[in-house]
């Protein structure tokens, strides 16, 4: 305290003693980052992690058929009917992972012109305005895109109205996979694009003039300058499109069809009656992520994000 | 570098890209003045008369009412957690210290449905019953990191000696932080707070899982629309809701981009002052 003394020996009391409060906590920066830390970080170890460990252990329990109640009993019964192959849990599976697969390809490809656009060719108010217009879509209740698709691709909605007035016939797009496709491009659009204008952005524009000086045509600059530099930033897009597709259960219920289901329904159908079987078909997708979440790391979109 | 064929068709697929993003919003606000009760395109009569229905329903109220109550508070201890774990993060050098920022984007990059079959496990592991609290649980789980993120990147980009001068200068904690700290932080707080708010009224996958039998105003439409009930009054609200977020996204990047600005004059100055140590040296 003695070090202190020079400074704060002038003022009221309680002023003097919150500069050496002050002080103390000064000296000692691992006592503030503790401080600061220990809050956030037990809320979330006890919570979140907590959770994911209840998660992992209950999809190890089973169910009583008739009750519904949980059995503490250890078993893998859960993960065999989910991997036998006479079960339809397995082609589900395939068919969420197809569809996230299909739905990110298909992202990227509408996102990256735009984000080219936006990032090297716009002007700035024009970028402005464009990024407010993916931003706000982004953000825009996601329940209510899938019902605005629900009224478009309805028999009587505006695609089929739009399609006759073309002179083409109707479509019977609703409560199908091709519907689904669709809105969940629509709905993950905007998660793709920002990650990769974020990328481009970025480049600095001496390596283009770099590129060009060292005698590169346009294709050329952008197949080994601009597309490996934007990589990471699809990458990171891709993350969001895959995680939000094999975690949602909303769309095949709105817009999908009879032979819809993906990882999401089954565990949304089971976990009031069945929890443990909902908890183990909950860790597939887990799997998955955790999978692909190590490779992005690899390929830098951590950085991009 | 780009030809001119090859921009005009960029700019052209551009407009289109965002004309998808936009049309589908565009349709759902016309819908909420349909005069008819079909759900039909084109629309062929209008009214205003089911904005005083859904603004009478009792149960629009009560999930509006409810809605608005959940996002409150989980902005609130978003804004507390986000920014203590942010200050920590971005300030101190500690073992754990990317494993501490990746465990919190976790619940934003994993699956939704993931944290709320863990969230569901969890309550039911411990006996909790499902209440405004488990919704508020659910939701902070991943709105932390909004804020979390909003602040680490300003404090990063804001240089820790501005706190040492305060206190060489004789400022006492809560000086620095009233005078120092708040004037850098306040927009990313502001921003960070309603885009987490934005993202918690919007909410509907977890919420499903950790509401019980409560109506957030996201599960009241989801309710009707798989029943095919009340689609008039559902549209309002539909109209309602994106208006709702729209505003505080658009504030947030507002506020964001204001003092973006100043914030890249400074950072500029730095990297200048950066380079000339250098040289220096």
């Amino acid at each position: 305290m003695a070090a202190d003394a020079g400074v704060i020996e002038t003022g009221p009391p309680i002023r003097r003693a919150r500069l050496r409060l002050s002080g103390f906590f000064w000296r000692r920066p691992w006592l503030r980052a503790v401080g600061l830390l220990a809050l956030p970080l037990a809320v979330f170890l006890v919570v979140y992690v907590g959770s994911l460990g209840v998660l992992f252990i209950s999809s190890l329990w089973t169910s009583n058929s008739f009750t519904s109640t949980i059995e503490h009993t250890w078993t893998f019964a859960n993960y065999r009917t989910i991997f036998s192959r006479a079960g339809p849990y397995l082609h589900i599976a395939g068919f969420t992972l197809e569809m996230a697969a299909v739905v990110t390809l298909t992202c990227a490809v509408l996102a990256f012109p735009l984000a080219f656009f936006m990032a090297r060719l716009a002007g700035k108010r024009t970028r402005a305005l464009f990024f407010v217009m993916v931003l706000l879509p982004l953000w825009s209740s996601y329940l209510v895109r899938l019902y605005a698709w629900q009224t478009i691709l309805a028999h009587n909605g505006a695609i089929n109205w739009a399609l006759n007035g073309l002179g083409l016939p109707d479509q019977n797009l609703a409560y199908t996979n091709i519907a689904m496709w669709i809105v969940y491009t629509y709905v993950w659009l905007p998660f793709m694009v920002l990650p990769i204008y974020a990328a481009l952005e970025r480049i600095p524009d001496s390596y283009l003039e770099a590129s060009a000086d060292l005698g590169a045509r346009g294709w050329r600059t952008f197949r080994s300058v601009i597309l490996p530099l934007a990589l990471p930033g699809v990458v990171a897009g891709s993350i969001f499109t895959f995680a939000l597709t094999l975690g949602d259960y909303i769309t095949p219920a709105l817009i999908g069809g009879t032979n819809s289901d993906m990882i999401g329904t089954i565990v949304y159908q089971n976990f009031s009656t069945n929890l443990p079987f909902a908890a183990a078909f909950a860790v597939i997708p887990m799997a998955i992520m955790g999978a692909y979440l190590l490779i992005a790391r690899r390929l830098g979109a951590f950085e991009a994000l | 570098m780009t030809g001119r064929g090859t921009r005009i068709s960029l700019a052209v697929w551009s407009v289109l890209v965002i004309a998808f993003l936009w049309i589908p919003l565009a349709i759902i606000a016309l819908y909420a003045f349909n005069g008819s009760t079909i759900q039909g395109w084109p629309i062929t009569s209008w009214t205003t008369h089911w904005f005083s229905v859904a603004w009478h329903d009792p149960d629009v109220r009560g999930a509006f009412e409810l809605s608005v109550k959940v996002g409150a508070i989980t902005t609130v201890i978003a804004l507390v957690l986000g920014t203590m774990a942010a200050a920590a993060v971005a300030r101190y050098r500690f073992f754990g210290r990317e494993a501490v920022s990746f465990l919190l984007v976790l619940p934003l990059a994993l699956p939704g449905i993931i944290t709320a079959m863990a969230l569901v496990s969890f309550f039911n592991f411990a006996g909790i019953q499902a209440s405004i609290w488990t919704i508020v649980i659910g939701h902070a789980t991943f709105c932390v990191v909004v804020v979390y993120n909003n602040v680490v990147a300003r404090l990063r980009r804001s240089s820790a000696s501005l706190i040492e001068a305060s206190q060489d200068l004789g400022a006492d904690g809560w000086q620095t932080f009233r005078f120092v700290l708040w004037p850098v932080l306040s927009t990313a707080l502001v921003a960070g707070g309603l885009l987490a708010f934005a993202l918690s009224f919007d909410e509907v996958i977890v919420t499903t899982f950790t509401a019980g039998a409560q109506q957030t105003l996201p599960i009241f439409i989801l309710d009707n629309i798989r029943q095919g009930q009340q689609l008039p009054v559902i549209n309002v609200v539909a109209f309602a809701v994106i208006v709702i977020t729209a505003i505080p996204v658009a504030l947030a990047q507002r506020v964001m981009r204001d003092t973006g600005v100043i914030r890249r004059g400074s950072a500029q100055v730095t990297e200048a002052v950066e380079a000339a140590e250098i040289a220096a040296v």
